[in-house]
């Protein structure tokens, strides 16, 4: 039997820009074992429910992440809207789509950078990074904010998307399809890319199941689960077919992001069409009072957001689950068994969020 | 030596930020906004950074790991706290397990605002950061004391 060797791997590591600690455990160049150690980023968000009432809470709750930022503020304000029982314009709802739909196109490019970094390709990093500078440059353009848009509200949303916008949007959107061709080609036929992408990390669809995984990660290996066809926001009313590969491996995880980003193009493009006129919030009375579970798809898969109000300004009880906390366990499961150097890149595989898992 | 203070390499570590911090770092370090062109590179070791970035706040589980940053890199340094919750906790300041800005475990010498700070602020931090690089060099070239910036709870300078 080969002799074992324990080596940590993080939290400060070149190629994670969020510090997680890993255990890894090696038999000469295999990994047999590994032990994940978390709690750098955890900053006790949660508890701030209960020093923020529950309208500047919203602004909290995008804190929670920066780069699925609005995702979490939207969470947070359904769940508080559906104790309150608001009903929020239509206009409203498809500017929510927009904007999740802009935050799940950087968020995938920025995923497709790491990914690149990860297996030394700089030149292909900074291709997509180019890119996905654009779409900040619209949510710039439309919330002021390039991360972190705190255009979301108990009520509805405080920014409008002018026509003008929308143009500007709709050329961007042809910008980046035309520009993501040749990026998908290289990710899905380059020899090099390949060597480091088919076959490595695989997942079936039974653990990918019974490890409770979501998001792009299960839908590589088969899982046709989406949140998104829950019709929340105006989801319902446009077309969403999920992206799934079978092959579970790393490859078939560029492949589903990749084609994701075409998807969210293709989203935003009806969405845009389809907006109705109207308001864009309703005004907000009371206090939450009584409790409420929300599930929505995030760029990594499904989260889950629970809130809990007590007929006083301040809420009580404010939960995330959060999809990269679902994928950790089957982040551990790829990497055992796998070669010493292929772990960075399985780490950025599953598109870890740290600090939504920690908060 | 002196081409030293022209390729000033830079570390850049998350103690608890929300990621809006470091995806703006990154950004700044990719084409468009392009911080190579003072000459900084990104790296991965912190026994060969000249530049401490930081961003967010400092708690228990990861106060010993900046420290440990800190310490192992070499003088000169300079340390660069990137973003309101680096400098003082910011909208965190309140949560449990906060401890503060970056300042209550290592000398901070400079402060970029913002949530999240712009690549633009990073940017100016960072030339902020080359000139006091510049001058650290000098004071250790003339075996001067080195001047170090500010710790809350400590004396500074």
């Amino acid at each position: 039997m080969a002799k074992r060797s324990v080596v940590p791997f993080g939290p400060q590591h070149p190629v994670l820009p969020e510090p997680i600690h890993l255990d890894l455990v090696l038999e000469d160049e295999t990994v047999i074992d590994v032990v994940p150690s978390i709690g750098f980023v955890h900053r006790g968000l949660e508890s701030l429910v209960k020093t923020k009432d529950y309208n500047e809470f919203e602004y909290v709750a995008e804190r929670v992440c920066g780069i699925c930022s609005f995702g979490h503020g939207n969470g947070y304000a359904e769940a508080v809207e559906k104790i309150m029982g608001i009903e929020v314009p239509r206009r409203a709802k498809y500017l929510r789509t927009i904007w999740l739909e802009m935050n799940r196109i950087h968020s995938h490019l920025l995923w497709c950078g790491l990914m690149a970094d990860a297996f030394g390709f700089e030149n292909l990093f900074y291709q997509c990074w180019r890119i996905r500078e654009k779409i900040l440059d619209m949510a710039e353009l439309t919330t002021g904010g390039r991360v972190i848009y705190s255009t979301n509200m108990v009520g509805g949303v405080r920014r409008d998307i002018t026509p003008e916008m929308g143009r500007a949007i709709l050329s961007t959107l042809d910008f980046i399809e035309k520009e993501l061709v040749p990026i998908r080609r290289t990710f899905l036929s380059d020899y090099s890319v390949q060597e480091r992408t088919r076959g490595v990390g695989v997942l079936t669809k039974e653990q990918a199941h019974d490890l409770g995984c979501c998001g792009p990660f299960a839908r590589a290996s088969g899982i046709n689960c989406d949140m998104r066809l829950l019709g929340y926001d105006a989801y319902g009313e446009l077309e969403v077919e999920p992206i799934t590969a079978t092959e579970g491996d790393n490859y078939a995880r560029c492949k589903v992001r990749l084609d994701e980003l075409f998807q969210s193009i293709s989203l935003l493009r009806q969405a845009l069409e389809k907006i109705p006129e109207g308001d864009i919030s309703v005004p907000v009375k009371g206090n939450p009072d009584g409790d409420a579970f929300v599930r929505l798809e995030q760029p990594r898969g499904e989260a889950v957001y629970y809130v809990e109000g007590v007929g006083d300004k301040f809420i009580n009880r404010f939960r995330v689950r959060t999809p990269t906390f679902a994928n950790l366990a089957g982040l551990c499961e790829t990497i055992k068994g796998a070669k010493y150097a292929d772990v960075p890149l399985l780490i950025v595989t599953i598109d870890p969020c740290i600090s939504c898992t920690e908060r | 030596m002196a081409d030293i203070t022209r390729s000033p390499w830079l570390l850049h570590y998350d103690a608890s930020s929300c990621n809006g911090c470091d995806i703006e770092v990154l950004a700044c370090l990719t084409p468009v906004f392009d911080v190579e062109r003072f000459g900084i590179v990104n790296t991965g070791d912190p026994m060969q950074a000249d530049i401490f970035l930081i961003t967010g706040a400092v708690n228990a589980q990861n106060a010993p790991v900046v420290k440990q940053i800190y310490d192992q890199m070499s003088d000169p340094k300079v340390v660069v706290a990137v973003g309101v919750c680096a400098c003082t906790g910011g909208v965190f300041k309140e949560a449990y397990n906060v401890m503060g800005g970056a300042d209550k475990v290592i000398p901070v010498d400079i402060y970029v605002p913002g949530c999240a700070a712009r690549p633009q602020s990073i940017i100016d931090g960072v030339v902020a950061a080359v000139g006091l690089f510049k001058e650290r060099y000098m004071q250790l070239k003339n075996k001067q004391p080195l001047s170090v910036g500010h710790l809350e709870g400590g004396e500074g300078s």
